[in-house]
Order: C-alpha cells, then structure tokens, then sequence
C-alpha cells in the first residue's frame, strides 16, 4: 500500500514537470510563430504604436511612481547602515548599482506583468471566448498578424523604456532623499556614482536584461491570451497564470543572465 | 481615441524613455568621463599582482588616468604581465615606475604610476621596467618576524661580546 502511494506521488511529479516542459516548448513555437507573422506590424506600424500606447503609456505612473518610492526606500536604508561605515557618500554608488543592474529591469518588468501583461491576456482571451478570432479567420485574416504580434512587439518596445524610467525615477528619489531631506555632499553622491558606474557594464547590461523580459512577458501574455478555453472561467485562469509564469520566468531568467554577466560569457 | 492623440503620447513616452537613458549613460554613467576617449597601452610585468582585475584604476598622484586592461601570465618570465591602457592625454617619461597598490585598507587594488625624468615619452605597446608587485601580508610578516629573529640574535651576540 505504502509502495502505492509513494509511486502515485513519482507519478505526480513526472506528470507536473512534464507539463510544465510541455508548456515551455509551446510557447516557444508561439513565440517562432509571432516573429514568423510580425511583417503586418512593421507594415503597419500605427497598430504597435496603439499597443505601445495601451501597454506602455498607460503603465507610465505605476512604474514612475514605483520607481520614485523604490530610489528613496534605498536612499534611506543605504545611509542608515552605510553611516555606521562612514560613508554617507557611497549611498549614490548604492542606489544607482542596485537599481540600474537589478531592480530596474526586474521590479519594472514584474509591475509590467501584472499591468500590461494581464490586461493583454484578458483581452485576447476575450476576443476568443468571443470568437472574434475565428471570425477572423474566416475572413482570411490571421489573428497572429493582427492581434497577437502588434501586441508582442508593443510590449517589446515598451519595457526598456519603461524601465530606463525606473532607474532614472529611482536615482532621482534616492538623491531627494539623501542629498535633500539627509544632507549628504551632493557633489560627492554624483562623482562617487558616476566613477562606480560603468556604461557597458551596468547601464546597457541592464537594458539587455529588460530586452530580455519584454520578450519573455510579452510571450508568455499573448501566448495565455491565445490558448485560453473559450470560458470566463478560461480567461481568469489564464490571466493569473500570465502573471505567475511571467514572475517566475522573469526572475529564473534574471538568475542566468546576470550569472553571465558577472562571470562572462564564456 | 483619435489616431494624433495616441501618436502624441507615444511620442511623449518614447522621448521620455530616451531622456532617461541619456540621464543613465551621462549623470549616473561614467560615459562623460571620457570612456571612449583615445588611449596607448603599454605592459609592465609584475612579481605578484596580489588582487588586481581587469578594468582596475590606473592612478597617478590619485587622479585616475588609466585602467588595466588585460592580465595575463607570462610564461617566458614566470611573472604576470599586466597591460595598461592609459588615455592619450596623459604622456608619461619613459622612466615611469608602476606598483600594485591598495586603496584604504580594504580597498580595491590599483596600479600606481611614477612619474621618471625621462625625456622619451612611453609609446604605444611599451614595457614599463621599474615595477613593484603587491604587498603579501603573509611574505610580510614573514619578513618582519625573520628580521626581529635576526635582530634579536644580533643583540644576544652583542650582549655575549660585552
């Protein structure tokens, strides 16, 4: 009986794993499928342009916001532990670190995910459950081209952007924070900040990561929004799911590119 | 909405996320600070170069004028040779003696450069001769204690002479 169980338990773990591969390589041809189809959206620019509106404008606050508080929580919780050093001035080196190599591309691409990437889902879903999609199809118009890759390559476009403007959001909050309202050397913060910061290494390493996410988010959304069933029970599965793979895939991605970087690519 | 009202907040927010990289490459990045600028390179071998990295500072009298570039070892010496490329408008006399040196007591390693009297100026692909390896702290111990026995022994002779 024991031997029962605990070989139904195996079993259980090969079945999620193996779903879970299944999953992954799907929307791996998703994601082939898209590029293959994406000359409508270079044709036609002015849908990737609408989508970068509703996915990229429309998250402008939450992410500068966001930013803001992210840039002065660090500012504060540098100098405190940093003063004990005496070196109030290293707080412009902490923040502009840790928010242009991690939680830049990072916290701005898992706010991307619960904002733009669900409401991409819900709405493609819905446009199944719908079945605008096949009405699509039947009048000869693929929904791949239409629907799915302007909104893939508005969520491309839009993430960098987006999380340029929460590292520069952010090093501007931790400086109202630090040099302002604490009174740290204000030419200090900035020469020390820029002597540790390396463009190639820090700045377009970051941007690199936040190409990456875009990428991930966006297929991972279009992708959920598509094969979701056709119910309304379907499309808020797939939206939940939308966030939670692209969460996790953010972070496990973030993990191996930044083993990369730091340790080089060889 | 209407088509120009979307294309004027695109534009918005395309021209914001480039403003903020430039704030990224310019104020918070070392981009300015003439990164890209012309610069000759040289090599210097050391004995031991202790904990020096690739893109350490090169600094002479404190003000950075250089990083290293490649740190290899070399296998004709049995040394390290260590490349430095240091911005063109810093000419140095021919002369220059380079040392491994420590910033703060924790610090990150960095190459020292002093300034010879030379009136030959280092050339592109150069070798500096005059150089200084890294402090170890346990040769220097070492070191210290073999010179305190020594001393000590000394005196006893002294002592047993008297």
């Amino acid at each position: 009986m024991p031997l029962r169980t605990t070989q139904r338990s195996i079993q259980l773990v090969g079945d999620r794993t193996l779903r879970i591969v299944e999953r992954i390589g799907a929307i791996m041809v998703f994601l082939g499928m898209i590029l293959m189809r994406s000359g409508t959206s270079f044709r036609r620019f002015g849908l990737v342009i609408r989508e970068v509106f509703f996915a990229g404008v429309q998250s402008l606050i939450i992410i500068l916001v966001s930013g803001l508080f992210v840039g002065m929580v660090l500012g504060l919780q540098g100098h405190e532990t940093l003063q004990n050093y005496g070196s109030e001035e290293s707080v412009g080196v902490l923040v502009a670190l840790s928010l242009v190599r991690e939680l830049g591309p990072v916290v701005s691409a898992l706010l991307f995910a619960s904002r733009a990437g669900s409401a991409i889902t819900a709405e493609i879903g819905l446009m199944k459950a719908t079945e605008q999609l096949s009405a699509m199809e039947m009048m000869a118009v693929s929904p791949i081209s239409r629907v799915v890759a302007p909104r893939f390559w508005g969520g491309v476009l839009s993430l960098p952007l987006l999380s340029m403007l929460f590292s520069a959001m952010g090093i501007i909050g931790g400086f109202l924070v630090a040099v302002v309202l604490i009174g740290v050397d204000d030419g200090a913060f900035w020469s020390q900040m820029q002597a540790a910061v390396d463009f190639s290494h820090d700045v377009m390493n970051g941007i690199i990561k936040s190409v990456v996410f875009g990428i991930a988010v966006s297929a991972i959304a279009t992708f959920e929004g598509y094969e979701a069933p056709p119910t309304a029970e379907g499309v808020s599965g797939a939206t939940t799911r939308t966030v939670v793979s692209s969460s996790l895939a953010i972070l496990a991605l973030d993990l191996v590119l930044t083993a990369f970087m730091l340790k080089g690519w060889n | 909405m209407e088509r120009s009202t979307l294309n004027l907040w695109v534009g918005f927010f395309v021209l914001l996320g480039f403003f903020s990289f430039l704030m990224l490459a310019f104020k918070v990045g070392n981009l300015s600070a003439g990164g890209s600028g012309s610069s000759y390179s040289v090599v210097a071998h050391f004995d031991n170069i202790g904990q020096l990295k690739e893109r350490a500072p090169v600094r002479s009298a404190g003000v950075l004028v250089g990083r290293v570039s490649a740190v290899s070892f070399d296998l004709a010496h049995y040394n390290a040779e260590v490349r430095l490329s240091i911005d063109s408008h810093y000419p140095f006399p021919k002369d220059t003696s380079a040392s491994v040196l420590t910033s703060g007591i924790l610090g990150e390693q960095y190459i020292g450069l002093d300034a010879g009297g030379d009136d030959k100026m280092l050339k592109d692909g150069d070798q500096i001769k005059l150089t200084q390896g890294a402090m170890v702290l346990e040769r220097l111990i070492g070191q210290f204690l073999f010179n305190k026995a020594q001393e000590g022994g000394t005196t006893d002779k002294g002592g047993s002479a008297k």
